[in-house]
């Protein structure tokens, strides 16, 4: 007999209790609070906070805690507040000059003004297990490093500036648009390439910027600078006719320099890619830079040698994860409806050959 | 639900979503470009259809949601319980009674009147988008109205399988001017499209929004010698016994045995009490 499929109601709520229960966990284990996701998995609340497009570690905590550690979820849950937000206004672009650096480095400068800040890395760690950190918990081991911060460092490009051997970014002047606010056409502007590229998924920038690397339009970067700290913000009020400060953001900035471009008549020149995340975030903005770099063949007059970094459209339609996600995890959803049509095609174009074989035969 | 907004959208969103609805109306077909928002539910499970009933829906408005012609499959649950925590409106499964009526994968078997608006959930509203991925691409063929691909696909159906095989998302043109991706319905449903309802469509991933206003002339393409068939299971519903409606096969057993029913549950509810009705 046929049971209809009602209750679906009912199995949604069943669902969402069951997924809270699964969220807790073992009750014998303590709670986790959102202040120390955000203390502790700070890494990853800064990637919340940069895909989520929406600077805010304690929401990204808790974002955190409620996709029980699943970072595009919780992503998810960042965008989907994001959207009810008012915008009141915009700040003025952030000067990254200013920042108080509790990180920079140069791969292309041996010593540069306000010299190297190794800062808090993983990159000289050894990759080994810390048994420790599971049999006695952290606080015992814990030695004061030096905080030191460096505030007003020059950017490493500003001296290349300064012999004009790297290509200068013309300022325009143009209010930029907004990914968010105006649906992508194409071709976009460098302003919407970079939108998406800093709030697009991680792996997926990493993937593209790697192919680069590996020769899917190489472009020979370096790291000219690096650098990782906190940033003020500022808005011009009307009322007041004036700009405040009304708070800082940490970010993680990256400039790239790359190979040079010239002619017979224009003297070669280095050129840049560019990469800036929200958050402490080296892996996502060095590919950033990469890859901002390959989609800039048109404006620095390379060939469009047909890679998927040099792909506008390829790279910006496919970066977002939560579009991704949505649209790949939708299959999910009951489809009986379309298959159905397909079975009865199938049939009918299976009876047709079947008899037209028959005929065959008969012949 | 005091923290949102009616409808969850703010007013200016909603005014955008409103214009790209009358842009759309204005231009049967053509894809207008929007600026979806992230909505709470994914992208991909009806963020464009969400979009467009909530700049559509007023507080007097009575609502219905549908997923493969049901009220109560669960994205259909989850979507309808949105609205109705996030505007307050009334909600309803039967089609009649409802003045707007989100959609996924079907057309109501109940015709619609002209008081009401059907909207449509797109995965891909690009008809051409399997013939060429390029949006770029994509664009430009219709605004120079260069539909031979799609003619040309059609034929190799025919060539290859004896038959146009495509048998949902079949596309149409609208007005004798733009092809279009009615979204994923099958194409039983097609004839369906000219009638008296409004006919949005709302894409959210892919930022388009499209429509149709009543009465609008829309063909399902073909040749002269393979003509469009709206094809169904030959088969009677099990419970209400209309002959006329989309069914979906049910397997009932281990052996494999199966049923048919109506694809619209509404139908089947309504009809199942008076049998001789539907089986006219």
């Amino acid at each position: 007999m046929y049971v209809a499929v009602k209750g679906g109601e009912k199995a949604i709520d069943n669902a969402h209790k069951w997924l809270d229960e699964k969220r807790r966990g073992d009750l014998d284990v303590a709670e986790l609070e959102v202040s120390q996701i955000r203390e502790q998995l700070a890494l990853g609340v800064n990637r919340v906070m940069a895909e989520g497009s929406l600077y805010d570690p304690d929401l990204a905590a808790l974002a955190i805690k409620q996709s029980r550690g699943d970072l595009i979820e919780a992503i998810f849950l960042i965008r989907a507040y994001r959207t009810t937000l008012a915008r009141f206004g915009n700040t003025l672009p952030i000067r990254t000059e200013t920042m108080s650096c509790i990180r920079r480095i140069s791969a292309t400068f041996k010593d540069a003004p306000g010299g190297q800040i190794l800062g808090p890395t993983f990159d000289y760690t050894h990759r080994l297990l810390d048994f420790k950190l599971a049999a006695e918990g952290e606080t015992k081991h814990l030695a004061p490093a030096n905080h030191e911060l460096a505030g007003h460092l020059p950017h490493i490009t500003s001296y290349l500036n300064k012999e004009d051997i790297i290509q200068t970014e013309p300022n325009t002047n143009e209010p930029p648009q907004d990914l968010t606010r105006q649906p992508l056409e194409l071709p976009a502007g460098r302003d919407l390439r970079l939108q998406a590229l800093t709030r697009g998924d991680e792996g997926f920038i990493l993937g593209m910027a790697y192919s680069t690397q590996r020769g899917y339009g190489r472009n020979h970067p370096f790291v000219g600078e690096l650098r990782v700290g906190d940033v003020v913000v500022e808005m011009e009020i009307p009322e007041l006719g004036f700009s405040i400060e009304i708070g800082e953001i940490e970010v993680t900035e990256c400039e790239t320099v790359n190979q040079f471009t010239g002619s017979k008549t224009q003297a070669p020149q280095f050129t840049r890619g560019y990469g800036l995340v929200f958050g402490h975030s080296e892996r996502k903005s060095i590919a950033m830079a990469l890859l901002d770099r390959a989609l800039r063949w048109q404006e620095l007059g390379e060939d469009n040698v047909g890679v998927p970094a040099q792909d506008e459209e390829f790279v910006l339609y496919h970066s977002d994860n939560i579009q991704a996600t949505g649209f790949l995890e939708h299959i999910k959803l009951p489809h009986y409806v379309d298959f159905q049509s397909e079975l009865e095609l199938i049939r009918k174009l299976r009876r047709d050959v079947q008899s037209n074989a028959h005929e065959v035969s008969e012949q | 639900m005091n923290e949102y907004n009616f409808a969850y959208l703010d007013e200016q969103t909603k005014r955008m979503i409103r214009r790209a609805i009358l842009k759309g109306l204005a231009v049967p077909g053509y894809q207008v470009p929007f600026a979806s928002r992230e909505m709470p539910m994914p992208y991909g499970w009806g963020t464009g259809g969400v979009q467009v009933s909530a700049a559509t829906l007023t507080p007097d408005d009575t609502f219905k949601v549908i997923d493969q012609g049901a009220d109560d499959t669960t994205n259909a649950i989850s979507i309808r319980k949105f609205f109705e925590k996030t505007a307050g409106v009334q909600v309803t499964e039967k089609t009649s009674d409802a003045t707007v009526i989100q959609t996924r994968h079907r057309i109501p078997e109940t015709e619609l009147s002209e008081d009401q608006i059907l909207v449509y959930q797109v995965p891909i509203p690009e008809p051409l988008r399997f013939l060429e991925p390029s949006e770029v691409e994509t664009r430009k063929m219709h605004a120079l109205e260069e539909y031979g691909l799609m003619h040309v696909k059609l034929y190799e159906d025919i060539s290859r399988h004896g038959a146009i095989a495509t048998s949902y998302a079949y596309p149409v043109k609208v007005e004798g001017r733009y092809v279009m991706d009615p979204s994923p319905i099958p194409k039983f449903d097609n004839p369906k499209m000219e009638m008296a309802a409004i006919q949005l469509f709302g894409a959210g991933r892919e930022q388009r929004i499209y429509a149709l206003p009543p009465f609008t002339k829309v063909v399902s393409l073909d040749f002269d010698d393979y003509p469009f068939e709206a094809s169904k299971a030959d088969h009677s519903c099990e419970i209400c016994g209309a002959s006329h409606t989309y069914l979906d096969e049910v397997i009932v057993d281990d052996d494999g045995n199966r049923i048919f029913v109506c694809s619209d549950t509404d139908y089947c509810a309504t009809h199942a009490s008076k049998p001789q009705e539907a089986a006219e």
